[in-house]
């Protein structure tokens, strides 16, 4: 995307197409990730460009060159933090398997790979808000440790933490859930 | 950083795959945002500045530019505009579609614009 503000309203618009046909699989996979199901996930996606779409010119002249990716996915993660306080809302449990049918596996591993894949998805529903934020963004959507930091409104390094912290914390969640399971099959 | 940690992440990386956005919510996005630029942009150029010295000529202009500023509302008239063909044909007299229209405007305006 070009540096230089727009001079004209078509411009504008033109640019905001741009970032909107760029990132719209970005918002709407963190917005699905975030409230568990395709129907809120469309519902997060469309304001968050609405909102976008009203600050843009603004978040330009701010942005003085940098990626606006992290910009668009703060306004999802606030409006998400609004809906689950207005409508006294949780994240759902059990994410709808959409996420996962589209990964590559072999048919040997098919089922076993799902299950894993199950648990960790599970897992990360369970972290704390911002340990699951910071892995939905670096894992769902490839952003890099100064796009989280800017996203999260946090420093590089504090970003750094959070999602080594994240990644321990859940890796650790899935190897008990494992043994459990393990321990609770009967035997023979 | 061990190989265990990178076979998590990569675990991690595919459970977490990126999900792609139903067709219809692109096509949806993009007319909303046609339709708020186009609304605003008639509604101002429609009106000539000396129809501005008449204080009754003030309120759709200012309707105008309310429509470019909220985009959230336009919203609920597009999608309530969407749904009448459907209403009309559910309705047996203009009592009833009118009725209809009402509760689908609180609806949608309900959903659309939560905190105002």
């Amino acid at each position: 995307m070009p540096d230089t503000i727009p001079a004209t309203k078509a411009e504008l618009d033109a640019r905001f197409t741009e970032l909107y046909r760029a990132h719209l699989r970005d918002v709407y996979s963190y917005s699905y990730y975030r409230v568990g199901n395709h129907h809120d996930a469309e519902d997060l996606t469309e304001q968050t460009f609405l909102q976008a779409y009203r600050h843009f010119e603004r978040a330009l002249r701010e942005s003085h060159g940098r990626p606006l990716r992290p910009w668009l996915i703060r306004i999802a993660h606030n409006l998400a933090a609004n809906f689950y306080r207005d409508r006294s809302r949780k994240p759902e449990s059990a994410i709808e398997d959409a996420g996962m049918i589209s990964a590559p596996h072999t048919t040997e591993s098919l089922v076993e790979g799902r299950e894993e894949l199950k648990t960790i998805l599970a897992g990360v529903q369970q972290l704390p808000d911002d340990r699951r934020e910071a892995l939905i963004m670096r894992f769902a959507l490839g952003m890099d440790n100064r796009e989280i930091a800017r996203a999260l409104g946090r420093t590089d390094g504090a970003t750094k933490v959070l999602l080594h912290r994240a990644i321990r914390q859940l890796e650790s969640m899935v190897t008990e859930n494992s043994a459990d399971g393990a321990h609770a099959e009967p035997a023979g | 950083m061990s190989s265990g940690t990178t076979d998590f992440e990569a675990l991690l990386r595919e459970a977490l795959s990126p999900v792609d956005p139903p067709a219809d919510l692109a096509q949806r996005l993009e007319l909303t945002l046609v339709n708020l630029t186009e609304l605003a942009q008639e509604e101002l150029e429609a009106w000539e500045l000396s129809a501005m010295r008449d204080p009754r000529n003030w309120v759709r202009p200012a309707a105008a530019a309310l429509v470019g500023v909220s985009a959230g509302t336009a919203l609920v008239v597009l999608r309530v505009r969407s749904r009448h063909r459907a209403r009309k044909q559910q309705s047996s007299n203009l009592l009833e579609l009118a009725e209809r229209t009402f509760q689908d405007i609180a609806e949608e305006a309900r959903r659309i614009l939560p905190d105002r």
